[in-house]
């Protein structure tokens, strides 16, 4: 990636985002910083807890940044009031985890699909005949039948169902897209079948794509690079294959580790973790995975481990590096 | 197989749920084998029968509307369609115990985990005093790795994963000849998944085990399993051995399936999806229920429904295709 | 590929007609409710064609010398205190039970969806601000906050109909908010927002279409009891007046003569107590209809 010549679509700088509960502050993501070329994708990888979803939410502001900046295009999003946010969604979509959770039960797939672009002004309510037209076209973009048209959500399977959270998102002609687990609700066939309309779009499109999950195989092949989070922190990123063949945060080889492999013969050299996951309430400071770590020693509870650059575009939060 | 070690014999069960959109053919004339110590993988998508399966073989299916058509579940002999209420009631639990997928609505949400375990041992062994249940109890949270002095805490005191520990302790409690396991981990994160198939691993072998692992993810099952029965529309479509599956599939679903998940240790552009969609229960396509999404489906497929084709010992498939290669069973 | 058939078009209003019908004793109250319904129209239709002479004649004229007549082939439920017909007077109150039991609820239900989706979508000071008003009112007896309005602002129709829909608005408030709160969270909620929906967008068409279950139960409930608080109101002499017909204005009047004819306390007795009775099965049925998750 050169970036002299490329400037990146969305860059995000020290972006931190604290809750404040019952039990104290939590600090869902902490002090991240990434930048993303057009036409890329960039994998969000980390178990539950680990802030990923919060991280594209907050940089589509649906949930207001605690500090830190995000630039998109240039443009910096965290000041912008409501008016010109709202037609900066038009650029910045998100497809969410849920097909059963995130679509009104009470509107018809083409009400779905058309809602976006009635939101945006893109057509207005008289212009019905060209809006259902506008609906028709992207339902066959991405494989949905004409007479699904009226059908509610809870008629249709779960791979259906993502499919009109797709449309939607594509109704605006966006830029950029936060996917946050689009599969992992769906089953094997389907998520293939998703995952490659995904694919399929990025290539006619030019999308970009930030891609949160939880399952390491799924971005493996659809990212160009990949960063690993643990409890609001980012511990490493790297480009998608150095990540897979050189993991160096003993978390990242240790989630590497965990992942099942569908082949009888292929034997794992388990990094078995200790412990589990907690939550970022008031952290102390240093390496938030010391605690479950099998190499941790004095050092990485002193302070905050920054990110190294071991190698071009490969970084790494740990003490052994 | 030899008879005696044979643990759970499920010939031609039938097992349909009447509702009001029409009758849901969960089952079809699904027949499967389990030997004693044994994991054998049961492997589907969303809707291809193996909860209804698990559930049938506790007879656990809530009726109205579930109704067992017909067929036979051998359990040590025994068929345990024909038990009545009571004798069911001591073999869950017992003999057969079950882990069910979601570990948050599992456990009592107001009674101490302990108790919880005891509340099990008690109702499977004669005799014991309050202290020695206790102990047991104890033990059982010692075992799947759960300091004994957290048995007075409640379940919202403990997360995820050391929840669905505390689940299989109960279901390992009176030690049973055969676990069925429906998605133990798929609420689990990886990392937690992985030390959770582990410890199970190691107890069922430990306690001698046998275990019905009901997954969608074909990773699990080829690094826990010794042998896998794929299920697709209610029918098994194909069992064998994990070299079986993972290197010879022949069944085109299983192939589809295979070709479908993402790999870590390849490198791949693209994947390579099975068209199309679960046909609809209430409505299974004539014949062979995959032909509708199957590349290589012709006439033959459509006409009734393919027999079983015994490729090796352990291998065998229900698909036309198969029968150039052997002779009809 | 041959796409599996799609299933006829179900909406909301069918899916929940094919599950409500199957309950005969809803189906039942409905069917009570509709007929009432009917009859008060019909009275209206009649009134108007004859310029109230039907009304006048029949209804609210005296003949004092057949008074608590009991029930005969010429009037069935037999004459009043006043030699009134019994049967008719009956039927003409239906209108003010029934009409006004509703308005009365479609106030409070407007109001107080309002009140309770601004509360539970804002959340907060606004939250606060209105549910602890809301909390005020509850404290108070509903029968003793209508009796109160209605006795500062004077007894009329349209008092007596704020009165009652005052007293409803915290209740409905309240359902409105609990569904509120738990759908605000969804993620569909979220997917509005990411694509620039403004406020009352989301609360009119997302939020308000996925609360409106609970809230018509309530209402079905609601108008039950807004029947009784103004038959109750009227029994107490700060409703309607007579001689117009009224179910608790003509048992309030009867009951001095229970002794002499138990037929006028005993009819518009039964009469609140079947319309009552028909709401609430069919308050139930609708209930079950629409959430099948609570039955089975």
């Amino acid at each position: 990636m050169n970036d002299t010549i490329k400037r990146p679509l969305l860059r995000v700088e020290h972006l931190k985002k604290y809750f404040h509960t019952n039990k104290g502050t939590l600090h869902a993501v902490d002090d991240v910083s990434f930048s993303i070329h057009k036409g890329e994708t960039l994998g969000v990888v980390g178990e539950s807890g680990c802030g990923k979803s919060t991280l594209g939410r907050t940089i589509l502001r649906l949930h207001e940044p605690t500090d830190g900046k995000i630039f998109f295009e240039d443009q910096e999003v965290t000041g912008l009031d409501a008016h010109a946010m709202k037609a900066l969604r038009r650029d910045m979509q998100i497809i969410f985890q849920d097909p059963f959770a995130s679509l009104n039960p009470r509107m018809t797939v083409s009400e779905t699909i058309g809602e976006s672009l009635l939101i945006q002004k893109l057509f207005t309510r008289k212009q019905g005949v060209e809006l259902r037209k506008r609906v028709t076209e992207l339902m066959d973009f991405v494989g949905l039948s004409a007479k699904l048209v009226n059908s509610y959500p809870h008629e249709l399977d779960g791979g259906r169902r993502q499919r009109i959270g797709i449309a939607r998102v594509l109704a605006l002609d966006p830029k950029f897209v936060v996917c946050d687990e689009p599969v992992s609700a769906l089953d094997v066939s389907i998520q293939a079948q998703i995952l490659n309309l995904m694919q399929d779009l990025q290539d006619e499109l030019g999308l970009t794509y930030l891609f949160i999950t939880h399952d390491l195989s799924v971005v493996k092949h659809l990212s160009n690079n990949i960063v690993v989070m643990y409890l609001g922190q980012m511990v490493e990123m790297a480009p998608s294959l150095v990540l897979f063949e050189k993991p160096l945060h003993p978390y990242t080889q240790a989630l590497l580790s965990a992942i099942p492999v569908p082949d009888p013969d292929y034997a794992v050299d388990r990094v078995l973790l200790q412990g589990e996951l907690t939550s970022p309430i008031n952290p102390q400071p240093g390496c938030r995975f010391a605690k479950r770590c099998p190499y941790a020693s004095e050092a990485c509870t002193k302070h905050d481990i920054p990110l190294k650059e071991v190698a071009p575009g490969h970084f790494v939060a740990c003490t052994l590096v | 197989m030899k008879p005696s070690d044979e643990l759970l014999s499920i010939e031609k069960v039938t097992i349909h749920y009447e509702t009001e959109d029409g009758i849901v053919h969960a089952l079809n004339e699904i027949s499967l084998t389990m030997k004693k110590g044994e994991t054998l993988g049961l492997v589907g998508e969303t809707g291809a029968g193996k909860t209804t399966l698990a559930k049938g073989i506790l007879r656990l299916i809530p009726s109205p509307p579930g109704v067992i058509k017909q067929g036979r579940i051998l359990f040590e002999g025994t068929d345990l369609l024909s038990l009545n209420e009571n004798q069911m009631r001591a073999i869950r639990g017992n003999s057969i115990s079950m882990i069910f997928q979601d570990p948050m609505t599992s456990l009592n949400p107001v009674m101490p985990v302990g108790d919880q375990i005891m509340e099990v041992v008690e109702a499977h062994t004669k005799n014991a005093s309050k202290e020695e249940m206790y102990q047991q109890a104890c033990d059982m949270l010692e075992m799947v790795g759960i300091p004994a002095d957290r048995s007075h805490e409640y379940p919202h005191q403990f997360s995820g994963g050391m929840k669905q520990r505390v689940i299989i302790a109960i279901a390992l409690a009176c030690n049973p000849t055969l676990l069925i396991a429906d998605e133990p981990t798929t609420a689990l994160d990886v990392t937690i998944q992985a030390q959770v198939l582990d410890m199970i691993t190691a107890l069922k072998s430990r306690l001698n085990t046998a275990m019905l692992l009901i997954t969608h993810d074909l990773g699990v099952v080829a690094q826990n399993c010794d042998r896998v029965a794929i299920m697709y529309a209610g029918q098994v479509i194909e069992l064998g051995t994990l070299q079986d599956i993972f290197k010879r599939p022949q069944h085109p679903y299983t192939k589809g399936l295979l070709g479908s998940i993402p790999s870590l240790t390849k490198n791949v552009r693209r994947l390579s999806p099975i068209k199309g969609l679960m046909p609809d229960p209430t409505d299974l396509p004539p014949g062979c229920a995959f032909a509708p999404r199957c590349q290589y489906a012709s006439d033959v497929c459509t006409r009734g429904v393919p027999a079983i084709y015994t490729l090796s010992d352990t291998h065998q498939v229900r698909c036309v295709l198969a029968e150039q290669e052997v002779n009809h069973e | 590929m041959k796409l599996p058939v799609v299933k006829k078009q179900r909406t909301l209003a069918t899916e929940t007609w094919r599950r409500f019908k199957k309950n005969k004793l809803a189906l039942t109250g409905m069917i009570v409710l509709s007929s009432l319904v009917l009859i008060a129209l019909s009275t209206i239709v009649i009134d108007l064609a004859t310029d109230n002479a039907v009304y006048n004649n029949y209804v609210i004229k005296q003949n004092l010398r057949m008074r608590l007549q009991g029930p005969s082939k010429d009037h069935i439920f037999g004459l009043d205190e006043f030699g009134r017909d019994i049967f008719m007077r009956m039927i003409w109150a239906v209108r003010y039970s029934l009409f006004m039991g509703t308005i009365a609820i479609a106030l409070s239900t407007i109001a107080g969806g309002l009140l309770g989706a601004i509360a539970g979508y804002y959340g907060k000071v606004t939250d606060n601000a209105i549910m602890r008003f809301m909390d005020v009112l509850l404290a108070i007896p509903s029968m003793l906050l209508a009796t109160a309005i209605v006795a500062a602002l004077g007894t009329s129709l349209t008092n007596v109909l704020i009165a009652i829909a005052i007293s409803y608005v915290p209740t409905f408030a309240r359902t409105v908010r609990a569904s509120v709160l738990t759908i605000k969270d969804q993620e569909f909620i979220e997917a509005a927002r990411a694509m620039g929906a403004s406020d009352s967008r989301i609360i009119f068409k997302y939020i308000l279409p996925n609360s409106m279950a609970p809230l018509i139960v309530q209402a079905t409930l609601g108008v039950a009891g807004a029947i009784l608080s103004i038959a109750g109101l009227s029994f107490l002499g700060l409703g309607i007046q007579p001689p117009t017909p009224e179910w608790g204005s003509m048992l309030s009047s009867a009951r001095a003569y229970i002794r002499e004819g138990w037929h006028i306390t005993v009819i518009p007795g039964l009469g609140i107590m079947i319309t009552i009775l028909a709401l609430n099965v069919m308050g139930d049925g609708l209930r079950d209809a629409l959430d099948p998750r609570l039955k089975n």
